[in-house]
C-alpha cells in the first residue's frame, strides 16, 4: 500500500479543484540514473522489493535477462537489457536501463486520474499514488507517457515507484539508490543531480560518446528521475525509452473542455453518492475481506 | 590481491580478464567505476563473453575460453619487441640479468622443458635453476646480452606469440588484440599504472597457476607491481575465502602459508633442510629466513606447554602428507570407496565438484555424511530422487546423513578477511534460528567428544589429539575473540628488548604486535604469523572502523587490519626508483627521506635500510628481485607455455604432440571420460550471475525472482546452425553427462575463428540445483571434467567440450 506522506506539502492533487493548502516552497528532488555506470546487477530491484515488501511470483526463464519479465504491481522497477551493435565504435554495446516511474513534473497520470487525491505531486516533485483513494480505473496507465503504472488484479489499485517518498520524508534516499553498488543511482536536489550529470556527460564525451547527454524530457516539463545516456540522440535504443514523451492528447482534452462537463458529471455522481450513503450507509470492509485481499496480493497479481 | 579494493581507484587502466568483476564482485567493482569517473581510467575486458563488466568497458576483446596464457604471452612479446617496457624497473627489480644454468632448454617442437621423461610424463627439474658463481651467489649479466640471461631466454620464449599466433590460438582479431596491447603499454612508464583483476576464469584451468604467473610477468615488465593502481589482484569468491586460505585450509599448507609436512620430512630438521632460504644475491634479505620462528610459534600455539625444544615442539604430531589431499583427490578416494565418512562444513560438493555422476557414485559408498551448514544443501539430499534433476534410486543408497544446523554469518561474531587481505571484525546481528549453533561450538564439541573417547578407550595415534592445547575459558565454546587473540600470538615468557637487554619488550602473556618479534625458541606463540598485529595489547585491530585517508591515495590504514603488518600494497618499495625517489609525483607512495622509508603505507622493506644497500624490493625472494624465471617452483616449467584444455576443439598449434599440460594429474578413469571435438564440437564455459551467490541464494525468494532458472547461452550463429529459437529447451551434453535448460541467444557469446576453424562457445551459469526456490536443474557439474591445475589441482571448469541439441516441445512451458 502506498500512503500519503504528510511531511510534504502538496503541489498537485488529482481531480481536485479546491485550492490546496499552501505549502512551503520545497527544494526539487531528483534521482539520477547513470546508465554508463550501471552494471545491471538488480540490487535496486531487490532493494525495492525488500523496502516495499513486494514479492512477485517466481517466473521462468524465457530467453532474456529481464526477471520479472515486466513491471508489475509487485515489481516497481526493472532492469531492461538491450544488445546493440554500435556502427560508429564497431563494438557491441549492452545497454542496461533501470525502468520505472519517471516522476514527471507534469504528470500525465495525475492529470488523467478521476479519483480525488488518488495521485498527488508533493512540492518537492515526487509523484505518489495514494492507494486509499485509488479506484483502479486505469486512467493513469493511459495518461502515463512511460507506461509505468500497473493495476493489481488482487486489490484493483494502481501501483508504481513512489520514489520511496516514505524514506525521503525522513531524510533518506530511495532504497534503490542506497543499494546501488556503483553509484549508478544517486539521489539529491534536482540542481545537484544536473551538475553531477554534466560531469558524467563530459566524461562520456571524452570517451568518444559524442551524443551523450542528460535525459530530462521537456515534453513533460522535465522529470524527477533522470538518465545519463551515452546516446541521448537515440533514447529508444534503451528498451524503447520515449523519444519525446508527452501526455496523450486525449488526457489533455479530458482536462480541458471535457473537464467542466466531467466536473458536472462528478457533481451529479457525488450527489448520488451522498444520497446513496444516507439511504444505504457506508460500505463496510470486514477483517476477512482485508485478509483475503492480502492473500491475493501476496500471491501475486 | 597485491593491492587493495580501494587502491583500484588509483588505476589509469583496468584490465579485467579471467574474471567478471561487475557480475561476481559488484560491490568491489565500485572502485572501477570510481577510477573511471575520477581518474579517467580506461577499462579493458578480455573474455569469451561480453559480460556485464564488458557492458561498462571502454574496450572489449573476445578470446577463446582457456587460451589466456597465450594471449598474455602475446602481450609480453608485444612489449618486448616494441620496447614498451619500464626499463629501469625491469633492470633493477627483476631477475632479467640473472644467468640460468647450462642445460636448461625448451623444446619448441615437443612443447616441453629440459628434464622431461615422456614415459611417465614427469620432469627432472635439475636444470631449472640459476648458475651460481664461485662466491655462492647467482651469476649476473647487467648488459642482458648473455644468451642464458633470463631476459634473452624470456624474449626467445615469448617470441613465438606473435599477434598472428595469438589470433590463431585465441581467435581474438589481430587489430583488437593490438589495440589492447597499445592500451596496456601506455602504463609502462611510472607515470601511469594498470591493475589486473582476475578470478576463477584464470584459476579453473589445468594450467591456471601459470596464467596468473604470466599476468604477474606482464605487470613486472610494465613496472606495475608495488605501485598504487597496479598489481595482480585476485578477486576472492567468498566473503572469507581469503581468510580460509590464510588460516591453512589449503590442502598443502598450514596457517600462514607455511609448508604442510610431507612423509619425506619425518623430523623438524628434515622439514627445515628442505627450506634453504639462503640469499641468492649478495645484498638480498630473503625474509623467509625467519620461517623457523613462524613455524615454532605455530607449534607452540597448537600444543602449548606440550611443545618443547626437546620434542621439536611437537612437529611429529602433525600429519605428514603422502600426497596432496585436494578436492579432486578426496573425491577420487570417496569414489574408490576408500573413505568411509565425510564431513562437509560450509560445502556443497554435489554441485561444486566436477562430474556429478562420479560424485553420486562416490557419496553412495560412504558409511556416513555429515553436513555443518546453515542451509539444507543439495549434497545432503544427494540420495533423494528429484526427477531429471537428480535421478537416483534412494533404495540403493545406504549412506547415513547427519545435518548439523549452523548459524549464518550475521548470527555470530568473528572476522572476514576480504580480497584486499584486510581482516574485518563483524558483530552478531541476530540469533540463529531453531537448534542452529555456531561453527566453532559444533567443531569444539566434536573435538572434545573425540578426545574423551581417546581418553577412555585409547586408539591409534592419540598424541595429535591429546596434546592439543585447548585452554579456552569455556572449552565447549571458544569465543571468536579468544581465537583472534590466539591467532595473533603472545609472549609465553618475559621477552627482553633486543635493543636494550635491561628492558622487557613483552611480559609473559602479552599480545605480540609484529611477526618480526616472533621467536624460534618456543618463547612466543602465534597460530598464523601473517595475522600477527591483528590483535595486540592495543586491542582488536580488525574492529577498527576509521575511514580516514590521510594520504589522499585511498589508503585506509585505520580500517580493520591488512596482513602482513597492516600493509595495503605489498612490494611497495618498488613504487620508488633505486635511489628511493618516487617514479613520478602522481604515483608517489613509499619513498626514502634520507633516514627512513615512509609514505602512504607501511613500507614493505626494513624502514632504516638505505637505498644504497640495494637489497631488492622483493624481500621474500632469495634473489631480492621478482622472478620471470620461476626456477623449480612450478610443476610444468619455469616459463609459462600455452597448453590446450584437456578437452579442446583444436590441437595445440605450437606443439600438437604435447597439446595439454604435461604436468597435470589425471586419474585413470577420468582420462577415459574426456570427450573429443568429433562428438562434442563446442567450447563450454561456466560462470556466476550477479543475481546469485554460488548455490546459496537459490534458497532465497528475492534472488530466485531475479534469476529463476538455469539457462544456456549461445550465439545467434550457433542458434542458426542448430535451428534453435530463443527460450527453447535444449540439451547440452559432454562425455560425462547432460543438462537441460532454456536457451538464451545472444550476440554477447562469441563464435570465433580458431586457426581457420569456426568455434562456438556455450555458456552456462553455475547456480542451479534441485533444492531451493529456483526451478530444478541438474547442475552444470554434470558436464565438467575431473582434472585440475598442475600446481593447485583447481578443477578445469572454465573450458571443456559439449554438444547442444534442441529439444522438441513448447518454446516455454
Amino acid at each position: 500500500m502506498s500512503q500519503l506522506q504528510p511531511a510534504f506539502g502538496l503541489s498537485k492533487r488529482s481531480a481536485t479543484t479546491a485550492a490546496l493548502p499552501a505549502a512551503k516552497p520545497a527544494v526539487q528532488v531528483a534521482k539520477l540514473i547513470d546508465v554508463s555506470k550501471c552494471i545491471g546487477c538488480k540490487a535496486c530491484q531487490v532493494a525495492c522489493m525488500e523496502w516495499n515488501d513486494l514479492r512477485q511470483d517466481i517466473e521462468e526463464n524465457v530467453g532474456v535477462y529481464e526477471n520479472p519479465h515486466d513491471l508489475s504491481p509487485n515489481a516497481w522497477t526493472l532492469m531492461r537489457f538491450t544488445e546493440w551493435e554500435n556502427p560508429e565504435r564497431g563494438q557491441l554495446e549492452w545497454l542496461i536501463r533501470k525502468d520505472g516511474c519517471m516522476h514527471c513534473q507534469d504528470p500525465g497520470c495525475l492529470k488523467a486520474c478521476p479519483a480525488p487525491g488518488a495521485i498527488v505531486q508533493y512540492s518537492n516533485g515526487i509523484v505518489d499514488f495514494i492507494s486509499a483513494n485509488c479506484i483502479g480505473c486505469g486512467y493513469c496507465v493511459k495518461g502515463c507517457p512511460f507506461n509505468s503504472p500497473r493495476i493489481s488484479t488482487a486489490d484493483n489499485k494502481a501501483y508504481k515507484c513512489t520514489l520511496c517518498s516514505d524514506r525521503v520524508a525522513v531524510g533518506q534516499g530511495p532504497a534503490c539508490a542506497k543499494a546501488c553498488p556503483t553509484k549508478a543511482i544517486t539521489f539529491g536536489t534536482k540542481d545537484d543531480m544536473k551538475k553531477l550529470a554534466a560531469e558524467r556527460v563530459e566524461d562520456l564525451k571524452e570517451r568518444g560518446y559524442s551524443k551523450a547527454g542528460l535525459y530530462d524530457p521537456p515534453g513533460v516539463q522535465g522529470t524527477h528521475v533522470m538518465y545519463v545516456l551515452h546516446h541521448l540522440d537515440k533514447p529508444a535504443l534503451y528498451a524503447g525509452l520515449a523519444e519525446n514523451p508527452r501526455i496523450s492528447p486525449l488526457v489533455e482534452v479530458w482536462k480541458g473542455a471535457g473537464k467542466y462537463a466531467g466536473l458536472a458529471l462528478l457533481g451529479i455522481t457525488a450527489a448520488f453518492g451522498v444520497v446513496h450513503h444516507l439511504l444505504a450507509g457506508a460500505n463496510r470492509v470486514t477483517e476477512e475481506d482485508e485478509e483475503n485481499a492480502e492473500k491475493l496480493r501476496g500471491g501475486g497479481a | 590481491m597485491t593491492n587493495s579494493w580501494t587502491d583500484i581507484k588509483n588505476a589509469d587502466v583496468v584490465l579485467i580478464m579471467g574474471g567478471n568483476a561487475a557480475e561476481a564482485h559488484p560491490c568491489g567493482f565500485k572502485w572501477v567505476t570510481e577510477a573511471k569517473h575520477h581518474n579517467k581510467a580506461r577499462l579493458i575486458v578480455v573474455d569469451p563473453r561480453f559480460t556485464r563488466s564488458a557492458s561498462v568497458s571502454d574496450f572489449y576483446c573476445p578470446i577463446r575460453a582457456g587460451t589466456d596464457t597465450a594471449y598474455l604471452l602475446g602481450v609480453i612479446n608485444y612489449l618486448l619487441t616494441n620496447d614498451k617496457i619500464h626499463r629501469e624497473y625491469v633492470a633493477n627489480y627483476t631477475d632479467v640479468s640473472l644467468i640460468v644454468k647450462e642445460g636448461f632448454s625448451f623444446d619448441e617442437q615437443e612443447g616441453v622443458f629440459s628434464g622431461f621423461n615422456a614415459n611417465n610424463r614427469s620432469y627432472n627439474r635439475d636444470t631449472w635453476d640459476y648458475e651460481i658463481g664461485p662466491d655462492g651467489f647467482v651469476v649476473r649479466d647487467t648488459t642482458l646480452q648473455h644468451p642464458r640471461s633470463v631476459y634473452q631466454l624470456l624474449k626467445k620464449h615469448a617470441s613465438r606469440y606473435t599477434p598472428e599466433m595469438v589470433e590463431r590460438i585465441c581467435g581474438s582479431p589481430k587489430e583488437k588484440f593490438l589495440k589492447v596491447c597499445e592500451m596496456i603499454s601506455s602504463t609502462a612508464n611510472g607515470e601511469k599504472s594498470m591493475t589486473i583483476m582476475y578470478a576463477l576464469g584464470w584459476t579453473q584451468h589445468s594450467y591456471g597457476s601459470q596464467t596468473i604467473r604470466t599476468a604477474g610477468m606482464l605487470q613486472l615488465l610494465l613496472g606495475n607491481i608495488g605501485v598504487p593502481g597496479g598489481g595482480v589482484n585476485a578477486l576472492r569468491g567468498h566473503s572469507n575465502v581469503q581468510g580460509l586460505t590464510d588460516i591453512g585450509l589449503l590442502s598443502q599448507s598450514t596457517p600462514g602459508y607455511l609448508g604442510q609436512p610431507r612423509e619425506s620430512e619425518p623430523t623438524f630438521a628434515a622439514h627445515m633442510a628442505n627450506r634453504n632460504f639462503r640469499p641468492l644475491m649478495q645484498n638480498s634479505i630473503s625474509f623467509w629466513q625467519n620461517y623457523k620462528k613462524f613455524y615454532v610459534s605455530l607449534l607452540k600455539s597448537m600444543y602449548g606447554t606440550n611443545a618443547t625444544a626437546e620434542n621439536d615442539f611437537g612437529y611429529e604430531w602433525l600429519p605428514k602428507l603422502d600426497k596432496v589431499y585436494d578436492t579432486l583427490q578426496m573425491f577420487e578416494l570417496v569414489y574408490q570407496g576408500q573413505i568411509k565418512g565425510f564431513v562437509c562444513q560450509g560445502f556443497n560438493p554435489l554441485l561444486s565438484v566436477p562430474n556429478k555422476a562420479k560424485l553420486i557414485e562416490g557419496l553412495s559408498k560412504l558409511k556416513f555424511l555429515v553436513s555443518i551448514d546453515p542451509l539444507e544443501t543439495d549434497t545432503v539430499k544427494f540420495w533423494q530422487n528429484h526427477g531429471e534433476a537428480n535421478p537416483v534410486d534412494p533404495s540403493k543408497i545406504q549412506t547415513e546423513v547427519f545435518m548439523l544446523p549452523a548459524t549464518c554469518f550475521a548470527e555470530d561474531e568473528g572476522s572476514f578477511t576480504n580480497s584486499s587481505r584486510t581482516i574485518n571484525w563483524r558483530w552478531k546481528a541476530a540469533e540463529g534460528p531453531g537448534e542452529s549453533r555456531n561453527d566453532i561450538s559444533i567443531v569444539a564439541e566434536l573435538f572434545l567428544r573425540i578426545r574423551d573417547l581417546y581418553q577412555k578407550e585409547g586408539g591409534k595415534a592419540p598424541d595429535p589429539i591429546m596434546k592439543v592445547d585447548w585452554s579456552y575459558k569455556d572449552p565447549k565454546l571458544p569465543t571468536a575473540d579468544e581465537l583472534m587473540r590466539e591467532i595473533n600470538g603472545k609472549a609465553l615468557v618475559d621477552i627482553p628488548d633486543p635493543a636494550d637487554a635491561t628492558k622487557t619488550l613483552y611480559k609473559a602473556g602479552q599480545q605480540i604486535a609484529s611477526f618480526a618479534q616472533l621467536r624460534d625458541d618456543g618463547s612466543t606463540s602465534s597460530a598464523c604469523w601473517i595475522y600477527t598485529g591483528a590483535y595486540t595489547e592495543r586491542g582488536n585491530m580488525t574492529a577498527r572502523r576509521d575511514n580516514s585517508d590521510p594520504s589522499g591515495k585511498y589508503v585506509y590504514g585505520n580500517w580493520g587490519f591488512a596482513w602482513p603488518a597492516n600493509r595495503r600494497i605489498v612490494y611497495n618499495r618498488a613504487s620508488a626508483d633505486p635511489s628511493g625517489k618516487a617514479w613520478s609525483e602522481r604515483k608517489s607512495y613509499i619513498t626514502w627521506n634520507g633516514k627512513a622509508w615512509g609514505g602512504a603505507d607501511v613500507p614493505d622493506y626494513p624502514p632504516p635500510l638505505a637505498p644504497e644497500r640495494n637489497a631488492g624490493p622483493f624481500i621474500m625472494n632469495a634473489e631480492g628481485v621478482a622472478r620471470f624465471f620461476a626456477r623449480k617452483m612450478m610443476n610444468e616449467g619455469p616459463f609459462p607455455e600455452h597448453y590446450e584444455p584437456f578437452e579442446s576443439p583444436v590441437a595445440n598449434v605450437l606443439h600438437p604432440k604435447m597439446s595439454t599440460n604435461p604436468a597435470a594429474r589425471v586419474f585413470k578413469a577420468d582420462g577415459a571420460a574426456f570427450g573429443t571435438s568429433k562428438d562434442f564440437p563446442y567450447v563450454a564455459t561456466t560462470y556466476r550471475l550477479t543475481e546469485h551467490f554460488h548455490w546459496w541464494t537459490k534458497t532465497s525468494k528475492l534472488n530466485a525472482i531475479t534469476q529463476p532458472e538455469f539457462f544456456v547461452e549461445i550465439s545467434p550463429e550457433l542458434a542458426k546452425e542448430k535451428n534453435i529459437t530463443n527460450g527453447q529447451w535444449v540439451r547440452v551434453s559432454s562425455n560425462r553427462g547432460s543438462a537441460k535448460g532454456k536457451v538464451v541467444i545472444s550476440k554477447r557469446i562469441s563464435s570465433l575463428m580458431i586457426d581457420g576453424k569456426k568455434v562456438h562457445h556455450v555458456g552456462m551459469p553455475i547456480h542451479y540445483g534441485f533444492i531451493g526456490e529456483t526451478k530444478k536443474a541438474v547442475g552444470v557439474n554434470s558436464l565438467t571434467p575431473f582434472v585440475g591445475d598442475a600446481n593447485t589441482n583447481t578443477p578445469e571448469y572454465k573450458a571443456f567440450l559439449v554438444n547442444i541439441e534442441p529439444l522438441s516441445g513448447p518454446v516455454t512451458s
